[in-house]
């Protein structure tokens, strides 16, 4: 039988809540792990299966990314004690976390497997540098590289900054707002007992900062750490009988791209990024709009970065970025705040996977920060919000997780409360 | 075999089997500036490709093309990454649109080239000439050379051209 002339090939609507984030589990974050990425990944992993209340045999499928600078599934699976059914390491960095939490769930939906352990494991600090510098800035330049590493056009910031400088031209943003994605990410650190830097900073730390390539100054760049990350799917149906009440996924996309991937900037506008294009898919798979989330976590490779994407995905008008990450919106208290745990700015740099834990923790109402732990065992969390204190968001119901890899391509993900 | 060269301290190569690459760059080693126009929609393309990324044919033919345009946008690097490039900072990495297919095939879309702001040899340009560009400044191709068969296209000030008052610039200094 032919195929239907038109086949909507994003993610059906009936598999809104079907699936859930059982488990989350991280490693310390530090700069300088003396271990290998084998062992971080094993560490974060184990720390996901004991969170989520598994046995290591429960997992069953396995999803990895990197940049050829981390261990692989292979590994993993022996090293925690499991067979797999199905595994997966693929290339990429940031907008990889969604976009594998849609393939597990496409995996399962397909019967491949039951529950699906995705990790991130990376000495993003003292192996391979996520800046850039070390081995990989002095790699030999061939072929297709010669229209970019031999201008001196090699590092993530350097890659990305033609965008962000053309976002200030056309809209008139301003340093000092921008800088406010820092000051506000660093504000929600100083209240998450692992964010590696916990430091406030202030919109004049940030724009007194070295240059590094304009219009970048040092605060503006996220950090370089060692640590791994891993999360749990398996269906809400199995979430039910297991220890917390999971946060259900509403809706993915990704990896969605501008055209012209093979260098973007051919196709303008230049300050337009892929969630121009991922917000037509997303919203409509998940059922709500900008308007119903409680809290993003928009990727913050760059204090741009969050700006561009939380723009493009409609939460401000385009070009208005600036006044939206400047308003106090998106800080603690506000009404929609954004990376509550500090994320790569000030947490730890994963690619991705510690602002999706965030959001699972805080839809369990139960985010890991100083406040004091009742007779009940949970967390009594106190909603103020000064530095060192309490940084759960009070009542909320539905988080957005917005990826980044480059200017033109996105993942994102919805997920509500479950329950 | 490869077309190869030593840059700045950079080894570049370009291996024979990578047809497309090795073209533009024996042109650009003649100090003559083709990219591949597409046999079938006759639109221009940048970088080489291997099939026309707006009707997706495969067949096109190396066109000359004129050196000229404006900045589109712009990146001052201040800390470089690359050894190559520690003791030529501050430098700029320039996003120039081209007078030649600029709003085709859609208004936004332009042959948007990359290179370093250069002196006329073609040598990374100082530290007062980096002060003078952003975008909006007109700019005209020259050529770095590298070695036989390979030179890379760079960007210098037109200085026939009429540039504007003032360019569009990052505020801070």
């Amino acid at each position: 039988m032919p195929l239907p002339a038109e086949t909507d090939v994003t993610t059906p609507k009936y598999l809104r809540d079907k699936y859930a984030i059982v488990g989350v589990g991280e490693t310390t974050y530090t700069r300088g792990s003396d271990k290998t990425t084998r062992a971080l990944g094993t560490w974060a992993l184990r720390n996901a299966i004991a969170d989520a209340g598994l046995k290591a045999s429960d997992i069953d499928g396995m999803l990895s990314y990197s940049g050829n600078d981390s261990t692989s599934a292979t590994f993993m699976a022996g090293d925690i004690g499991t067979r797999l059914n199905f595994y997966m390491d693929c290339i990429g960095g940031g907008s990889s976390t969604e976009a594998l939490i849609g393939i597990a769930i496409g995996v399962m939906e397909a019967g491949l497997c039951k529950c699906v352990a995705i990790f991130r494991a990376m000495n993003g600090f003292s192996q391979v540098r996520i800046g850039g510098t070390g081995a990989r800035s002095a790699a030999p330049v061939n072929g297709d590289m010669l229209h970019n590493r031999a201008y001196g056009w090699q590092s993530a910031g350097q890659m990305f900054s033609p965008t962000f400088m053309r976002h200030m031209h056309d809209y008139g943003t301003k340093p000092e707002q921008v800088a406010m994605v820092k000051v506000v990410h660093s504000e929600h650190a100083s209240n998450n007992p692992k964010a590696y830097y916990k430091k406030r900073y202030t919109v004049d730390d940030v724009l007194s900062s070295r240059i590094i390539c304009k219009p970048l100054h040092l605060l503006d760049c996220c950090v370089e750490t060692d640590n791994a990350t891993a999360i749990i799917i398996t269906s809400a149906q199995r979430a039910k009988d297991l220890k917390h009440t999971a946060p259900l996924i509403r809706g993915i996309v990704g990896r969605c791209s501008k055209p012209r991937m093979d260098m973007h900037y051919q196709h303008g506008p230049i300050s337009r990024v892929g969630g121009y294009y991922a917000k037509d898919i997303l919203w409509p798979n998940a059922g709500v709009g900008p308007e119903d989330v409680d809290a993003t976590g928009a990727y913050d490779a760059f204090t741009f970065t969050s700006m561009l994407q939380l723009e493009d995905y409609g939460f401000c008008k385009k070009g208005e970025g600036g006044d939206y990450v400047s308003s106090g919106i998106t800080r603690l208290g506000g009404r929609r705040p954004n990376n509550t745990s500090g994320g790569h700015l000030c947490e730890g740099y994963t690619h991705g996977m510690n602002m999706v834990i965030e959001n699972v923790r805080q839809l369990r109402h139960d985010v890991d920060d100083s406040c004091p732990i009742g007779p009940d065992g949970k967390r009594q969390h106190t909603y103020d919000y000064r530095e060192g204190g309490c940084r759960q968001v009070k009542g909320i119901e539905v988080t957005a997780n917005l990826g980044w890899a480059n200017p033109m391509t996105t993942s994102a993900m919805v997920m509500r409360r479950g329950g | 075999m490869s077309v190869q060269g030593e840059y700045m301290g950079m080894n570049l190569t370009v291996d024979d089997l990578d047809h497309e690459n090795v073209d533009y760059f024996r042109y650009c080693a003649a100090h003559d500036f083709h990219l591949q126009k597409c046999d079938e929609c006759s639109l221009l393309r940048y970088p080489p490709t291997t099939g026309c990324p707006w009707c997706s044919s495969p067949k096109s033919t190396w066109t000359k093309v004129e050196g000229k345009g404006a900045v589109h946008s712009y990146s001052e690097v201040h800390h470089a990454i690359q050894p190559a490039f520690k003791g030529k900072t501050p430098y700029m990495i320039l996003l120039v649109d081209l007078d030649t297919q600029k709003g085709q095939p859609t208004p936004d879309e332009a042959l948007r080239v990359v290179a370093n702001l250069a002196m006329p040899d073609g040598q990374l340009a100082p530290p007062e000439l980096v002060k003078q560009v952003g975008i909006g400044t007109r700019l005209r191709m020259v050529f770095a050379d590298v070695g036989p068969g390979l030179a890379i296209p760079q960007w210098t000030i037109d200085e026939t051209a009429a540039q504007p008052e003032k360019p569009w610039r990052y505020p801070q200094e």
